[in-house]
């Protein structure tokens, strides 16, 4: 099902025709009303007439989250404040958030964005929609919120937290779809599980899930179709560029469409700031197309991927993008290797006695750094053997130096002892940058 | 004759053996024999209470890991040769020992012995 056929399934050179009208439109409309784009554009030595067709884009400066920041709260802004009608922001963890203004189009266009992941996935106006994604400055809550708005479903906006409550109303209002972060999601599965008043084939009717907000794995899709019974989908988004919804899964679950009428993707080599070859992983970089309020152009998010711009099974042409393997700036270097906290979630879920709950901590003792992670197995694993724990642990430990390279330090936890996370999952903990 | 004993896994870490005592006392269990063992990141106490149901309903009640073992319990007159006597039995029947933990009292010795038949070692050693 499609909520916009036309656009969805266009062909791909009338959508490179779209794109490249809009990509000139937003660079002249930036150059013309927007300082930080002019001064941009200047030192790069373009105008907005080199601006004929999407290729072009290639010629136009990068920008990233510090910008943003330096340009607080409204120096990227090209709509006056009298069309602006909504803010969100960013869980800005160190200094200033990140302030995003939208003009009504705007929320129209992200609502159709969340509208046709929600119509992808299967959801139509039958649906009861339980959106436990946080409401507020977050922009999942009222993102997933509009979206589930706009296709005439029945919202219910629990927003995150008070679990029992959350898995109380599930039961009595029937929902059938849940929003909420992949973490949150297992917490509430294991929530339902300890709960002996909720029988999750009896009580519960979920038919999906929509997660999104922090990236997640194959495994953790595994795990969470299998402990709430349901279809795990993908959506993808980010408050500088709009919100959920940039893009979304299909049923085919194979690569998250992005929406790229609205939103232009490109992958570039994050060293070298070159576009890589198709298929190539690399850092993925947006412009709005649309976006009046706050638009981006070349924005670098630091995620990294890849884009498959085959045609669907599904008869989209939308570009599909695979799985986030990380952040650029998520990376941890850890005695020289690369280390993406998503791999050691990945290999600790292949391993069925252990629960996907992990901590990371990292530090630097006598100059050698320290790697040790924390994992729990799950309660009917734990018992009087010891030899059989410490065999577990031994498993862990050479999958991940298979896989990682180097050798962590593993330690089998009390059940429940890892803090659950109930918004956006805390994996690691890097001490070296504490004390430097 | 064969009894059961509680196995708690603990984190490695200061207060936790504290914390399980506390809790069994505020629950009113007895403990009767006790050991714990560790490896480097966490260990196992293993327990024999007066009130299982109890302490596991309240270990459980606090998120600890609690799981049942059977284990083979005998009382010994407290003298020189005794429990040399009980464990040759064992060996002379090729029976492992995977762990034992033993308390004297007065005139008796109370040993708990765990190995991988327990049957089987509970017949040898009250022959």
């Amino acid at each position: 099902m499609y909520y916009n056929e036309k656009i969805e399934t266009m062909d791909r050179e009338s959508l490179r025709k779209l794109q490249g009208e809009r990509l000139a439109n937003i660079v002249k409309h930036t150059y013309e009303n927007v300082e930080f784009y002019r001064k941009r554009m200047d030192e790069a030595g373009v105008k907005p007439s080199d601006i004929r067709s999407i290729d072009d884009i290639s010629k136009l400066p990068f920008m990233q989250k510090q910008d943003l920041r330096d340009y607080y709260p409204f120096g990227t802004f090209a709509a006056p404040m009298k069309d602006i009608v909504r803010f969100h922001a960013s869980s800005g963890t160190t200094g200033k958030p990140i302030v995003a203004g939208y003009t009504q189009k705007d929320l129209d266009n992200w609502s159709e964005g969340v509208a046709r992941c929600l119509t992808a996935y299967g959801a139509t106006k039958e649906d009861i929609i339980q959106v436990s994604y946080g409401y507020g400055l977050f922009t999942g809550g009222l993102g997933a919120h509009d979206g589930a708005t706009r296709i005439g479903a029945a919202v219910l906006p629990t927003s995150s937290g008070n679990t029992s409550k959350q898995i109380m109303l599930m039961k009595d209002l029937g929902t059938t779809v849940l929003c909420c972060t992949p973490s949150y999601a297992l917490f509430l599965a294991e929530s339902i599980e300890n709960d002996p008043e909720t029988n999750l084939k009896e009580d519960i009717k979920l038919r999906f899930g929509v997660f999104g907000a922090e990236p997640w794995t194959e495994n953790m899709r595994k795990e969470l179709e299998a402990k709430l019974n349901i279809k795990a989908y993908d959506i993808y988004g980010l408050t500088e560029v709009s919100g959920p919804g940039v893009g979304g899964e299909c049923e085919y679950q194979d690569g998250t469409h992005l929406w790229e009428d609205l939103f232009y993707p490109e992958i570039i080599d994050p060293v070298t700031l070159q576009p890589v070859e198709p298929g190539q992983q690399g850092e993925l970089v947006f412009t709005t197309l649309t976006k009046e309020g706050m638009p981006v152009i070349r924005y670098r998010t630091r995620d990294l991927t890849h884009l498959n711009y085959e045609k669907c099974r599904c008869g989209r042409t939308m570009v599909r993008m695979g799985r986030i393997m990380g952040r650029s700036d998520d990376m941890l270097i850890i005695r020289g290797v690369n280390v993406f906290p998503s791999q050691i979630e990945s290999v600790i879920l292949e391993i069925p006695e252990f629960t996907g709950q992990y901590f990371v901590t990292v530090d630097r003792v006598n100059n050698i750094d320290t790697f040790q992670v924390d994992v729990e197995l799950r309660p009917e694993y734990y018992g009087d053997d010891m030899g059989r724990m410490l065999r577990l642990k031994d498993r862990l430990v050479g999958r991940l130096v298979s896989v990682l390279g180097i050798r962590p330090e593993i330690r089998i936890v009390e059940p429940n002892s890892i803090t659950r996370s109930q918004g956006k999952a805390k994996h690691v903990l890097d001490k070296r940058l504490l004390n430097p | 004759m064969i009894i059961q004993q509680l196995s708690i896994f603990l984190n490695n870490e200061i207060g936790r053996f504290t914390e399980v005592t506390r809790i069994l006392a505020e629950a009113g269990v007895n403990l009767q024999a006790f050991t714990l063992s560790e490896v480097s990141d966490f260990g196992i106490l293993r327990l024999i209470t007066d009130d299982n149901d109890k302490a596991i309903a309240t270990l459980q009640a606090h998120s600890y890991a609690v799981s049942t073992t059977d284990v083979v319990y005998i009382e010994l007159p407290d003298h020189p040769g005794t429990l040399a006597k009980s464990i040759e039995k064992l060996s002379d029947a090729g029976i492992s020992v995977e762990y034992m933990y033993a308390f004297s009292q007065g005139n008796t010795a109370s040993v708990v012995i765990r190995t991988n038949d327990v049957r089987q070692c509970n017949d040898v050693i009250c022959q």
